[in-house]
Parts: structure tokens; C-alpha cells; sequence
């Protein structure tokens, strides 16, 4: 059938088929294609933030991390009494009395001072590796995703080598023959474990962001390969490693507690969650209490991370907004 | 031919006096977290069967929302919150989910639009076609495969036995619109809903394809509801048109009637803004008629005097001479294997100064690659290309960036060649910057200059692209393109995305900075039509080689190449007389 057949002439006009034009009123013509200039400009991040401060998560999740940041810096506001001061082992495993809310340790110290003066041991280990963890994955995955080639094949491939062993039996292993283990030593080691999987996601967003056309955009319009990864590439790439190290805050701040309970984390003399939760394993049938409190503030804290990962990943992921 | 058993819903006998399908008031809303959008506002349509109807609107109008409530199939949180949708009488708004699958697919077919992601690519052809028919009939085995066979067939895939095994990958765009056509009418549906068929297609794929369509419902009776925004399209083979516009209907009623004598003001617009193949003198008139609607006159006389100017000013050489251009690809077969794809195979042309040449071609002629090689983002294979004297293979650093400056791109995806993280002021000045040129307050003031020569206001740059439409994003991606004044502008598929009256807004835009600032144009398309209202040179281009070039009014008018004559009367629509 040649194409330049019009159709058969309509078969006269059936009923409601007749030529209907709409009132004018009815259905007014907009001027062709103006910019709506009643609302305010709005950037992915203002947007972003639209959108989670819409959300009771975010105000919750950041509300207790504010307040364990607070204990972490002054711990001093938080309990008056020093946590080693006192200790009197006629106290041992001590229920709750007048000013010691938590009860007592095996050791007869005062709990709640404890759980307020740990605080800074493991938030410290948790910032300081995802700080870490961040800038070398960052930097390490943006350079192999956006230059490829030879140094992309290098750089995976050492990084394939520290992603097989997981951090944790990495960390026991270096740990062991290392004699000073303060909060900055657990840190190190366990970033030296956790960066690969930092750098693979942001060598991914790089990636995707290089074969976008706006950067093809700015190489004709003349812009230097650098300046176009700085400016273009990077800003693209960002949110899921937002998303990544917000919540692998959390599992640092576990990770240290893990290391610390096995004996091998932070030293003797450091207080933190981790050494109190592991003090605790001998009493836990007699004095739950000394594990239970802890654990709990390790809990909230890693919980809050959690749910601030999960807003921020829907704010910044504009499809799974869309899903919900 | 195996007769059908389809799982029958109680249906009223039809008669060509009895409607097929009748929407009454139609609303339909979408939930969001500011309440009810509504997307469909009171629409009624009626179709009879063995009948056309295509809905034709631009993006956003709601022609699709429609389609898609008839068959219960709305996005997201969509849902019809009034009116009825009568299917043989029976008003489809009111059945239950079970009771909606045995209407889908048995009773009304559905061909979605786009044929690259409708296929799952992990299922072979066969299985997915034979899917669709067991959904609809109790065939299996032995009959279940020669049914399959012949609903391939009649799609238009002759091979179609051999080809069942194979993937959605191993077939072609318009393989795969016929497969899902095929799908479509496999269970001899009384109603065929297509939406925008054969948009992703070439011209000559789309002709077939609407040929085969076209047998296919003369020979069943099967409805048509065809989605489109192509009112070529719709001339030639709806008998019926409805124009929607923001959810309502603004004009509905005969096609020819309508397209030959618009009402409303939208359709009149619609019409006044559609690309045809009419003649070159109405053509060239009409277009500054058109223009007439965006622009506020002024520029007219320069329109029409642009040609005859021109022809003085030009000096004798080109500014872009192309002279037996290759470029040749490895593409990885097994292991360490290659094969070689020559994608642009001797092409020579050339571009003279304040110029507009077009290079139009089908998906896989090479028309981009040449586009890229001359803006030296792919490096030649052999050959060579002179930009105003000077060979620009092998360029490197300053003078590369001199060159960069002289010849700008525009790109086809208005949604992606913005970086979504800059607002629009800073997007503009990026290039300024890149040569450092000019102190922060004269960046600034260029921003503005550029803003108004692309007619945006200047509050404009404080905007981000996703607030943005695709026309206003392509106004930007043109700011920043002339942000250097440059004296090239390739133009790469740069309107094709946009709709029909926002594509004829930014044509004349381009027309005009043309005029004003002398700039020579290499535009690269699929579209004839687009073609015919800006080129003054064409080269038809069709698998790596240069078919046929010459003037515009020549190509059109006497076209000497069988293919070029293919393409032209492929258009879809291509004679028809709207009434301007």
C-alpha cells in the first residue's frame, strides 16, 4: 500500500464525531514555552534539603547525633563525676542508687560515666576512618574512573586485592603486632581495609558522569581535561558516596566495638564502648546491666547513622523518591 | 489460519452504528505530596469500529495519560477519579483487576512507545510473543509456535521462524516496533492503542510500519487509537483527530476537516508550526507567517532578504571544506578479534561562510560521526578537513583551543548536555572562563547579552536546568554555544527532541541569530522537514557516503537519487495542504 493513499473520505459524520472546537474560555492558550518566574530557583541540593526536612527521620537521626557529638567533645557536661574516680569494688555489679542511674561495673565503677566518657573513643575511631576512607576513595576512585587506561587497570586491581580481606580480620592481623593502639592507629587500619569499596562506587559515578553530555559539552567548548573532572564530573558523582560514608559511620563505630570486645582494639587505658561491652561478657548472666547500657548507646548511635544514610540516599536519588 | 479462543467477556454484538469505544468526561489525577495534579480534565471521544483516531497534543497535554487509563495501566498514582470509559458498551472504569486482564491484550492491544526498552532483553523474540498469546488463548505447544509464527509474519517479519531463538539486542529498532505490534494484535484485538508507534523511527522503517498497520486493521476491523505528535501522521491515516491541550480536549472532530481549517487558537498554532513538504514558495512564505506568531515581527523582511544577502556577502571559498573524509572503528568481536565498521566512508563537502548545510540521514548513516570529526572530537581516519585555510587534524594545544572557539556544538538531549549541579548564569559563563576571558562583571553582562539575544529574561540565570523546559534548556545550551562568538554552530539533532511549536519557536530563533551575527550553520537531522525550513544546502547521507548534495530548493524539488526520493516520500503527511 503506497503511503501517499489518504485514507478512505469519512464515511459522513457519525453521531459524536462531528467537529467540536472548545470555548476559548474554557481553555485558555498559555504564551508558547515562558519560564515560570513565581518560584524560587532551586538547585539538586536546596532540593535535596526540601526534601529531608520534610522528613521526621532526618530530624530524629540528627537530633541523637548532635547530642552524641555533644557527649563526645564534653563529656564533662554529661556526668560530673569522672568515670575511674571512686571506683569502689564494694560496688561491684551495683544496681542503680542515688547518682549512679546506671548501677555499677564489675570493677564498681559508676556506669553511666563510663557510657559518657567512652563516647569519644568510638566516635573518634568512626570520623576518623570515614574521613579517611572517603578522601582516599574518593580521590583514588575519581582519578581511575576518569582517566581509565592503564592506571584505571593498576588501581582496581590493587584495590580488588584489599577488598578480599574483610576489614575486620584485616584489622585483627595488623593490630596484633602493632604495640600502640589508640583511636587513630584502629582508624588507619581499618581505613586501610574499607577504602576499596568507597573508590569502586565513586569510579562507578565518575564514570557515568564522564559519558554525560554535558561534559562532552564543556571539552568543545574548550575547558581543560582537570578543570572539567573538578567542576562537572566530581559534583555529579558525589551523592552516593555521600550516601555510603554516612552510613559506613555506623559500621566503623561497630567495627571499633568488635576489635575493642576481641581484646585487639583500642588500648587498655582508653575507655570506650567496645572495652566495656567486652569488660561485661564475664558478667552478662549475673549483672546484665554492665553489657546492656553500652551496647545500647553503641546501638542508638550507629541507628541514627543508619537512618540518616537512608534520608539522605532518597533525598539525593530523585527515582527512589519517585518510587515511594 | 488457527481460530482463536479467547477467554470472552459478555459483549454487546457490534455493528458499525454502535460506538467501539465512548470516554465520557474523563478525569484523571495523579497523587503527589501537594494533593491531586489533575493530568486528564473532562475529555469525551468516541470511536467507532474499523475506525482511526490519533490524539495529538504536545508532551504534557495528557494524550498519553488517556490512552493509558482506557487499559488501566496509569503510572505511578495515577488514577481516574470521573467519568466513564464505555468498551462495547461496558464501562471499563467499573471492573475489577481480574475482570481488566481479560479485556487487556484479548480485547484491546497496546503498543508502547518505546521499542529499545519494551522487549526484555534476557527472553528470546519467540518466547515473549508466545507469552503474549497464552496470556489470550488456550494454544500450546506445536499450534502455540506456528501461531507465532504468523503473528510475526503478519507484523512484517518474513523470517520470522528463523529469528524466534534470537534476542531483542540482535534486531533492529524497527524489528523490534514489529514485534511489538505483533504482540499487540496477536490476539486479534478489537482496539489497538499505539503510542507514538514509530516516533523512535526512521522515516522509511516508520512508513512500513504504518503501511503494515494500516493492512492489518483494513484486514481485521481492529480500531486504531493512535498517541502522536506528528499531525503529518495524523493527516494521512486517522480518519479521526482529537487536539488536546493542559488535559482538556480543544478541538476534535473529522482529521482532514481539521488539519485543512483549524479553529482554535492551539490547533491553529499546532498547524501553523507543523513541518511539511509543501511547495517551496508557499514554504518559504508560510514559515515567516509562523514566525509571525513568536517573534514580534521586525526580523520578518530580514528572513525573507537573508538568501539574496547572502549570495553577495559569501565569499568564494568555504569555511569548512571536508575533503574525502573516513572514519573507521574497531569494534571487539571475541577476545582479541576486531572487526572494522568504516562509519564515514569519502565524504567531501564543503560549507560556504553564513551558510546553513544540512546533513540528513537515518540512524547509522554516519551523519553524527562527521559532525564529530569535524569538531574534532573524533580523530579521522583519513582524509582531511580545513577549517578557514587551515587543516584542523592533529591540533593540539592552543591553537586546538583557538579552533574550540570558532566552532561550537549544539547537542540533541536538551536534559543532558546541562550540568544539573550549575545554575544557568554559571553554565553560560563557563566557556568565558575556560579562556579567560574578560573580569567577573564582564562575564556577568555578557550572561545577560546572551540571555536576551535567546530571548529568556535575565532572571533566567539563577535557575538550574531541571527547572527548565527542553526548548528553554536548548535556549541555554545556544547561549553557551555563542558565548565565545563563534563562526560555526553544529547543530546536532539540536530540535529534534523538542515539541513541534517549541521546535519552530527555536528554528526561528536560529534563523535570526543567524541574520544578526553572521553565523554559518552545520545542522545534523532525520528530519526532512526541518530541513526544508532552514537548510540552504543538503547532503543526504546513507551508510557512510554522501548519496546526494545539493541545494535545498534542488533536493526537494528534483531529487536524483532513488533514496533521497525514498525518504521524501516517506514523510508521513508530506503533501498534505494544511490550512495555515
Amino acid at each position: 500500500m503506497p503511503s501517499s493513499t489518504v485514507p478512505d473520505a469519512p464515511r459522513g459524520t457519525r453521531p459524536d464525531q462531528e467537529h467540536f472546537v472548545a470555548a476559548l474560555e474554557d481553555t485558555p492558550v498559555a504564551p508558547l514555552d515562558k519560564l515560570d518566574e513565581s518560584q524560587k530557583a532551586r538547585s539538586t541540593w536546596s532540593d535535596a534539603w526540601q526534601a529531608m526536612r520534610r522528613r521526621p527521620t532526618f530530624w530524629i537521626s540528627s537530633a541523637l547525633i548532635l547530642l552524641v557529638a555533644l557527649v563526645a567533645i564534653f563529656p564533662g557536661l554529661f556526668a560530673s563525676a569522672q568515670p575511674n574516680d571512686g571506683c569502689e569494688l564494694g560496688n561491684s555489679n551495683g544496681g542503680p542508687e542515688a547518682g549512679h542511674p546506671l548501677g555499677f561495673t564489675f570493677q564498681g565503677c559508676d556506669i553511666y560515666a563510663r557510657v559518657i566518657f567512652g563516647t569519644q573513643a568510638s566516635v573518634t575511631v568512626g570520623i576518623l576512618a570515614t574521613v579517611l576512607v572517603t578522601i582516599v576513595g574518593i580521590v583514588v576512585g575519581a582519578l581511575a574512573g576518569y582517566y581509565g587506561g592503564f592506571l584505571d587497570a593498576i588501581v582496581s586491581r590493587i584495590g580488588d586485592i584489599f577488598f578480599a580481606v574483610p576489614t575486620v580480620l584485616g584489622a585483627i592481623v595488623l593490630l596484633s603486632v602493632l604495640p600502640d593502639r589508640t583511636p587513630v592507629t584502629i582508624a588507619l587500619v581499618m581505613s586501610i581495609f574499607a577504602w576499596p569499596q568507597i573508590a569502586r562506587i565513586m569510579r562507578g559515578a565518575v564514570l557515568t558522569a564522564s559519558n554525560s553530555d554535558y561534559v562532552t559539552a564543556s571539552v568543545a567548548l574548550g575547558v581543560s581535561k582537570f578543570t572539567i573532572l573538578v567542576r562537572h564530573v566530581l559534583p555529579n558523582a558525589i551523592a552516593p558516596v555521600i550516601v555510603i560514608a554516612t552510613v559506613s559511620l555506623g559500621t566503623f563505630i561497630v567495627a571499633e566495638a568488635t576489635l575493642s570486645f576481641l581484646g585487639i582494639g583500642l588500648g587498655e587505658g582508653i575507655m570506650s564502648w567496645g572495652n566495656d561491652i567486652g569488660d561485661a561478657q564475664s558478667t552478662i548472666r549475673t549483672a546484665p546491666q554492665v553489657l546492656l547500657y553500652p551496647a545500647a548507646a553503641l546501638s542508638v548511635t550507629v541507628l541514627s547513622f543508619l537512618m540518616l544514610g537512608d534520608v539522605v540516599r532518597d533525598a539525593l536519588d530523585p527515582q527512589a523518591r519517585a518510587r515511594r | 489460519m488457527t481460530r482463536l479462543v479467547t477467554q470472552s467477556i459478555p459483549t454487546i454484538s457490534v455493528d458499525d452504528s454502535s460506538p467501539l469505544l465512548q470516554i465520557r468526561d474523563l478525569e484523571v489525577g495523579f497523587t503527589t505530596q501537594y494533593g491531586v495534579v489533575p493530568a486528564v480534565r473532562g475529555v469525551s471521544l468516541t470511536l467507532y469500529a474499523g475506525q482511526t483516531l490519533a490524539i495529538v497534543g504536545e508532551s504534557g497535554s495528557g494524550k498519553t495519560t488517556t490512552a493509558q487509563a482506557i487499559i488501566n495501566l496509569l503510572a505511578g498514582t495515577g488514577r481516574v477519579t470521573a467519568g466513564q470509559i464505555l468498551f462495547q458498551g461496558r464501562d471499563l472504569t467499573a471492573l475489577t483487576a481480574t475482570e481488566m486482564q481479560g479485556v487487556r491484550g484479548s480485547q484491546i492491544g497496546y503498543v508502547p512507545q518505546d521499542p529499545m526498552s519494551n522487549l526484555n532483553p534476557v527472553w528470546n523474540i519467540g518466547f515473549q510473543v508466545e507469552e503474549a498469546i497464552k496470556a489470550n488463548s488456550d494454544l500450546r505447544g506445536k499450534a502455540l509456535r506456528a501461531r507465532t509464527v504468523e503473528v510475526l509474519q503478519e507484523a512484517g517479519l518474513s523470517d520470522a521462524e528463523d529469528r524466534l531463538k534470537q534476542y531483542p539486542h540482535q534486531f533492529s529498532g524497527g524489528m523490534r516496533q514489529r514485534v511489538l505490534i505483533g504482540i499487540g494484535l496477536s490476539s486479534r484485538p478489537k482496539l489497538l492503542i499505539a503510542d507514538e508507534p514509530t516516533s523512535a523511527l526512521d522515516v522509511t522503517v516508520q512508513r512500513q510500519i504504518l503501511d503494515h498497520l494500516g493492512t492489518l486493521t483494513r484486514d481485521y476491523g481492529t480500531s486504531v487509537l493512535f498517541i502522536t505528535h506528528d499531525l503529518g501522521l495524523a493527516a494521512e491515516r486517522a480518519e479521526q483527530l482529537v487536539v488536546m491541550y493542559k488535559g482538556k480536549i480543544v478541538e476534535s472532530g473529522p482529521s482532514q476537516q481539521i488539519l485543512a481549517n483549524p479553529k482554535h487558537p492551539y490547533t491553529q498554532r499546532l498547524v501553523a508550526a507543523a513541518p511539511s513538504l509543501a511547495s517551496k514558495r508557499i514554504q518559504a512564505k508560510k514559515h515567516d507567517e509562523a514566525a509571525d506568531i513568536y517573534s514580534s515581527g521586525g526580523t520578518d523582511t530580514a528572513l525573507i532578504d537573508r538568501a539574496a544577502i547572502r549570495e553577495e556577502l559569501a565569499p568564494s571559498g568555504d569555511l569548512i571544506t571536508v575533503q574525502g573524509v573516513s572514519k573507521m572503528y574497531r569494534i571487539r568481536t571475541k577476545g582479541l578479534k576486531y572487526t572494522e565498521l568504516l562509519a564515514v566512508n569519502d565524504v567531501s563537502f564543503g560549507i560556504k561562510k553564513g551558510t546553513t548545510s544540512a546533513i540528513v540521514g537515518e540512524s547509522g548513516s554516519g551523519k553524527s560521526t562527521v559532525a564529530k570529526l569535524i569538531l574534532q572530537l573524533e580523530s579521522l581516519t583519513s582524509g582531511s578537513i580545513a577549517f578557514d585555510g587551515t587543516d584542523v587534524a592533529g591540533l593540539k594545544g592552543k591553537e586546538l583551543l583557538k579552533f574550540r572557539r570558532r566552532v561550537q556544538p549544539v547537542f540533541q538531549d536538551p536534559y543532558g548536555s546541562l550540568d544539573p549541579q550549575y545554575n544557568v548564569g554559571n553554565t553560560i559563563a563557563e566557556p568565558l572562563l575556560a579562556h579567560n576571558i574578560g573580569s567577573r562583571r564582564e562575564r556577568q553582562a555578557r550572561v545577560l547579552e546572551l540571555l536576551d539575544q535567546v530571548s529568556l529574561p535575565a532572571a533566567t540565570q539563577f535557575r538550574y536546568p531541571s527547572e527548565l523546559s527542553g526548548g528553554q534548556r536548548q535556549r541555554i545550551a545556544i547561549a553557551r554555544a555563542l558565548a565565545l562568538k563563534p563562526d560555526v554552530l553544529v547543530l546536532d539533532e539540536a530540535v529534534s527532541a523538542l515539541d513541534v511549536l517549541v521546535q519552530g519557536q527555536i528554528l526561528n530563533l536560529l534563523t535570526e541569530l543567524q541574520t544578526e551575527l553572521e553565523l554559518t550553520y552545520l545542522f545534523i537531522t532525520h528530519d526532512l522537514a526541518v530541513v526544508r525550513l532552514v537548510a540552504d544546502n543538503v547532503c543526504v547521507m546513507q551508510k557512510g557516503r554522501i548519496v546526494e548534495a545539493a541545494s535545498t530548493d534542488d533536493v526537494f524539488d528534483n531529487p536524483q537519487q532513488a533514496y533521497t526520493q525514498e525518504l521524501l516520500a516517506a514523510i508521513p503527511g508530506g503533501d498534505f495542504e494544511f490550512g495555515r
